[in-house]
């Protein structure tokens, strides 16, 4: 039991860390230009793609740097000259964009990469068991996923809370027509910004790419239940975005490795309509519906706290 | 002063409409009630038939999305959920009805779709509509992936991954109508589709309707007028549920089954891009997107391989260049056509068209040569997109896809200035006509 409960926490929170590293950008790309990147988990199946590519022609440490740039600049170019242009029609109009920007890059990796998973595979040097605990193998991998996600979690702080941009990047996350007017280049600090929201997205899928499945459907999976933390967190709330990222991470790591269920629990009651078509609620375990708990979770916080856990704006 | 509010009640209320103007206004349904007859007669053969049906159900799928987001201004990416959970009550209703032998006719079978999306639409609606723009959007997103997903789950309802199939000529026949040829299905998907187009047409007109633009473009102001911003929401989400519920029946009758993919997030998609493309300004605009997609996606996939590419392609061209959709470029020239001005901007279309249309070419030859070499490298080279042969070994094809695309993107630059300048010019000797643009 306890056991389970260090790994399961261990996992909750490298899962809830990588969810925080794509959140994050979403959540600052959401302040400052006021649109829900669609596509922000295509730049995660982007960076785990460039990333199996990069790392097949020259390894995987030059990968770890040169796919979020790639994906960065290419962020920053959809940016430039795709949103931009979209800007004057409305949030609408942006939101539909970046859906179609997702719709196209998942038709474009299954074009060059196929639908089947791709081998992209741990890096040798980090390919043992970092330590073992009550008879479980830790992967040094994922050991280094949780380093480096809290590493850029620590960079982001730093330089959000200490430097001159970051400054201007919080002032914007809730005055962002007063930046305009005080004379900063807004164009360009929105490019920039997207550039490294991607661009964070991508290092999540770098890392991710070879503990997880590389997959052409990656973004599908992923990316509603992004959606999922930033709501839950309240949009435009960094730390609630923190807290969502954490908490869904954990939740679908306990449900999955438990395997109750109410047949279990109440087994010995049987009521008559366990038998009938109720049987599938009846009988489904908590770990078969892991996936579904995001979801179930929104629609708690929708009912009891519309705004989100931290959020304070309502558009 | 009594004067003043005896004329009151007669300003309030508008002019009877002349007998020509409803006329008009009658006749256009009448027509088309008899275009709905009359098209199997011109196009009899069953792969027609099968699109037509095909075209009806996206029509009302179609105008029961653009409730949401045309009129009322939400933009949901769930709508698929209030379709397929309609097209699953279908189902089991044909089944239970053979079994028990209802006296039921299939033409009613419909009204158990449509009453399933409302009371969906009404359960999960609530939450849902409690917050408008990207919130909304998102909060869609999630409920129908909670759907999607429970629908995995709970395999004795929703058969799991091969679905729920049922015979639909089984149940009570009416007038020895067995519904077993497709062109039986064809009346009946018309006959379900002017009553729901009419019905949502008419929905526009009702004070509801107003209301629901007006929460569309200045929720504030609607409190202000004492209205409930999410009630408004609310009651277009439940019609809207009801309409995408129809439809989804009348889905699951054409294919005899209902299986999980009816309430994903492809069939969400596919029904945004369908009135988007229609375009969402006009209420004829999801009519025209459904048709145009339909056709598209059936037409595209003998074609070319990557089809859904080209498909998401239009797509984002259409959300950066055309936000109207189709109709709403179609409409733009309103005021041309009516002060005779379209003349001038004719000739620039045409200029512009010839790089345009070399663009879009070194594009598609781009695409197909890479799908060549990517998707099945090791076929024959000499490949054929719609319909054109060429050789994807052959290096002068990068130079000449290169060419087409970097050339017709530079000439077409220039050439959309001067539409954009020949236009304001038509457009500006229009408003001296005295048109209204």
């Amino acid at each position: 039991m306890l056991e389970l409960i260090v790994i399961s926490t261990l996992n909750g929170v490298l899962y809830g860390m990588l969810l925080f590293l794509m959140a994050s950008g979403l959540t600052v790309i959401f302040s400052m230009l006021g649109v829900l990147n669609f596509a922000h988990a295509s730049f995660y199946m982007l960076g785990a793609f460039f990333g199996f590519q990069i790392s097949r022609w020259f390894g995987f440490w030059p990968a770890l740097i040169l796919a979020p740039l790639l994906a960065g600049a290419l962020g920053a170019a959809v940016e430039r000259y795709g949103l931009r242009h979209v800007h004057k029609n409305g949030h609408v109009a942006e939101l539909l964009f970046t859906f179609g920007l997702a719709f196209a890059i998942e038709e474009i990796v299954q074009i060059i990469w196929g639908k089947s998973p791709v081998d992209f595979r741990v890096p040798p040097l980090l390919d043992f068991p970092a330590f073992t605990l009550f008879s479980t193998n830790y992967p040094a991998f994922k050991i280094f996923m949780l380093v480096v996600s809290i590493v850029i979690f620590i960079g982001l702080l730093v330089v959000l809370k200490r430097t001159r941009i970051g400054l201007i990047v919080q002032a914007a996350l809730t005055h962002p027509h007063m930046v305009g007017h005080l004379g900063h280049n807004v164009g360009r600090i929105f490019m920039l910004v997207f550039g490294v929201g991607t661009a964070l997205a991508a290092v999540a899928g770098v890392i991710a790419g070879p503990a997880l499945v590389t997959q052409s459907n990656m973004a599908g999976l992923l990316g509603p239940i992004l959606f999922v933390v930033v709501v839950v967190g309240g949009l435009g709330s960094l730390p609630g975005a923190f807290i969502a990222s954490l908490l869904i991470g954990l939740v679908q790591t306990f449900a999955v490795s438990m395997n109750g269920s109410l047949a279990g629990a109440f087994g010995p009651l049987s009521p008559d309509y366990a038998a009938t078509w109720l049987s599938d609620i009846w009988n489904v375990t908590v770990a078969q519906i892991a996936p579904i708990m995001p979801y179930l979770l929104l629609v708690l916080i929708l009912i009891f706290r519309p705004m989100g856990l931290l959020g304070t704006r309502d558009t | 002063m009594s004067d003043a509010t005896a004329k009151i009640p007669a300003t309030i209320a508008p002019p009877r409409p002349a007998a020509s103007d409803r006329l008009k206004f009658y006749g256009i349904w009448i027509a088309a009630a008899l275009a709905l007859l009359v098209l199997p007669k011109l196009f009899s053969s069953g792969g027609s038939l099968t699109t037509f049906s095909l075209i009806g159900i996206s029509i009302i799928f179609s105008l029961s999305y653009n409730i949401l987001l045309g009129q009322t201004g939400m933009l949901s990416f769930g709508h698929a959920v209030y379709y397929g959970l309609g097209g699953f009550l279908a189902i089991h209703a044909i089944n239970i009805i053979a079994r028990n032998k209802f006296a039921i006719p299939l033409p009613l079978v419909p009204l158990v779709g449509g009453a399933a999306g409302l009371v969906f639409a009404m359960l999960l609606g609530w939450v849902s509509t409690r917050r408008s723009g990207t919130a909304f959007a998102m909060i869609s997103l999630g409920v129908a992936e909670l759907v999607a997903s429970s629908a995995l789950i709970l395999r004795t309802f929703f058969g799991g991954e091969a679905g729920v199939s049922a015979n639909r000529t089984k149940v009570l026949r009416l007038f020895d109508w067995s519904f077993g040829p497709q062109i039986q299905i064809y009346y009946l998907v018309a006959a379900w589709t002017l009553i729901a187009v009419i019905a949502m047409y008419a929905l526009t007109r009702t004070p509801l309707g107003r209301m629901c633009n007006a929460v569309r473009d200045n929720p504030e102001r609607v409190q202000f007028v004492g209205y409930d911003p999410h009630i408004i929401r609310y009651i277009a989400f439940c019609f809207s549920g009801l309409f995408a519920g129809i439809a989804g029946a009348l889905a699951a009758i054409n294919f005899e089954i209902a299986n999980s993919a009816y309430l994903g997030a492809v069939q969400s998609g596919t029904v945004l891009f369908a009135t988007y493309i229609g375009g969402v300004g006009f209420f004829i605009g999801p009519i025209v997107g459904a048709i145009f997609v339909t056709l598209l996606s059936l037409g595209l996939s003998d074609l070319t391989q990557v089809w859904q590419l080209y498909f998401g392609l239009i797509f984002i061209a259409v959300v950066m260049f055309a936000p109207g959709g189709i109709t709403g470029l179609l409409m733009m020239h309103r005021p041309l056509l009516k002060a005779g001005t379209l003349g001038q901007v004719l000739p620039s279309y045409l200029v512009a068209f010839i790089p345009t249309l070399a663009m879009i070419t070194g594009l598609m030859l781009g695409i197909e040569t890479i799908v060549h070499f990517t998707v099945n490298p090791g076929e024959d080279s000499h490949i054929k997109a719609f319909g054109i042969p060429f050789d994807a070994a052959n290096p002068a094809i990068w130079v000449v896809a290169a060419v087409l695309l970097i050339g017709g993107f530079m000439i077409a630059r220039r050439t959309w200035a001067r539409v954009a300048a020949s236009w304001d010019d038509a457009l500006t000797t229009a408003r001296e006509k005295g048109v209204a643009a």
